[in-house]
């Protein structure tokens, strides 16, 4: 017996609706690859680049509750606005985010981090000291690169102290890539 | 000592591993048409309890039970069922033949039909079927062999 695709669409939808999802996922095509955006009733908790959904769905499940299922409709304001940060006609994302999954330190660094405006960069010493904790660079650093919902949360325009790009979770390329695309990795002297 | 007991999987995992069995068995019970709504009100009642889930053991039967439920509700709704696709696969040895079954157009009592359903289409345990029936493995144990007399004597 096979599930026809109307019949488990009708099912992925009821699931959304009903309220009883602790997380709602999907794919989502883009220039730097699939990305996996997952949300909360609460706002979006999950852009990530592992377009695996079985091993996301795991963490997601670990991290926020096994109903995880993959539906479509919560995830499509999300989608669109993803599809028009890349065609460069939105700079700033509408979306609600839910750090709830989050240890403190790491919560205070990323919503630090959402102030980053578009097409500007800071280093990791610069939001070590906007959130208090001057010196603490490289725990900023391990926090940026655990961020559970990139692009949203704008890691990618943390930079080291001499403005080279470092590390990115999603690796150096995609860093570049999305640097390039808000104009601010051009003004760096690297 | 003490033995880890896996948590159940991401709802996703279950979903997949589950849903052509669900829809097989609501269509046996309730037909092609009618299978899809319950199919639809079978994973709602599970999303609904999985959260509660402490293991991750028997979701397949646990799941066919929520599915037998579902059908038997629908079919106090709405009657007569149409019977015919009981039982379509064969048998192993020492079950009723499902060739002998599958070929009778009579209607068992809803109890019995699901009973003799879970017992020979699924493979269930009586204890599962107990559950799922609201009653007990005994009693599960003696429907499905009332059914099984039943279709026997209208062959």
């Amino acid at each position: 017996v096979t599930v026809p695709a109307d019949l488990d669409r009708r099912f992925r939808d009821a699931a959304a609706a009903s309220g009883l999802l602790d997380v709602a996922f999907d794919l989502h095509d883009s220039p730097v690859g699939p990305l996996l955006v997952a949300a909360t009733p609460r706002g979006l908790c999950r852009i990530g680049f592992d377009p695996e959904p079985e091993r996301e769905a795991e963490r997601l499940a670990h991290d926020l509750g096994a109903r995880v299922l993959r539906s479509p409709n919560p995830l499509a304001p999300a989608r669109r606005q993803l599809d028009e940060y890349f065609e460069s006609s939105r700079r700033d994302f509408d979306l609600p985010v839910d750090l709830a999954g989050v240890a403190a330190f790491q919560r205070a660094v990323l919503e630090e981090l959402r102030l980053v405006p578009y097409g500007a960069t800071a280093t990791y010493g610069e939001l070590a000291t906007r959130i208090g904790r001057p010196g603490a660079s490289r725990a900023v650093g391990g926090a940026l690169n655990r961020n559970p919902v990139a692009i949203v949360v704008p890691c990618h325009r943390i930079v080291g102290a001499s403005g080279s790009l470092t590390g990115y979770a999603g690796g150096l390329e995609r860093k570049r890539t999305l640097l390039d695309l808000e104009g601010g990795y051009a003004q760096l002297d690297v | 000592m003490m033995t880890a007991v896996a948590t159940p999987p991401p709802f996703e995992r279950f979903y997949l591993d589950t849903r052509a069995d669900v829809l097989a068995c609501l269509r046996r019970m309730l037909g092609r048409t009618e299978a899809e709504d319950a199919f639809q009100e079978t994973f709602l009642r599970a999303l609904r309890a999985y959260g509660d889930l402490e293991h991750a053991r028997h979701l397949r039967a646990w799941v066919l039970t929520i599915a037998t439920r579902v059908a038997l509700d629908e079919r106090r709704r709405r009657r007569p069922v149409p019977v015919a696709e009981i039982v379509e696969r064969a048998a192993p040895d020492g079950r009723p033949a499902y060739a002998e079954l599958a070929d009778l157009a009579g209607s068992l009592p809803p109890t019995e039909r699901a009973a003799v359903v879970l017992r020979y289409g699924y493979d269930l345990a009586y204890d599962d079927i107990g559950t799922a029936l609201g009653s007990s493995a005994e009693a599960a144990r003696q429907a499905a062999s009332a059914g099984v007399r039943r279709l026997r004597r209208t062959t």
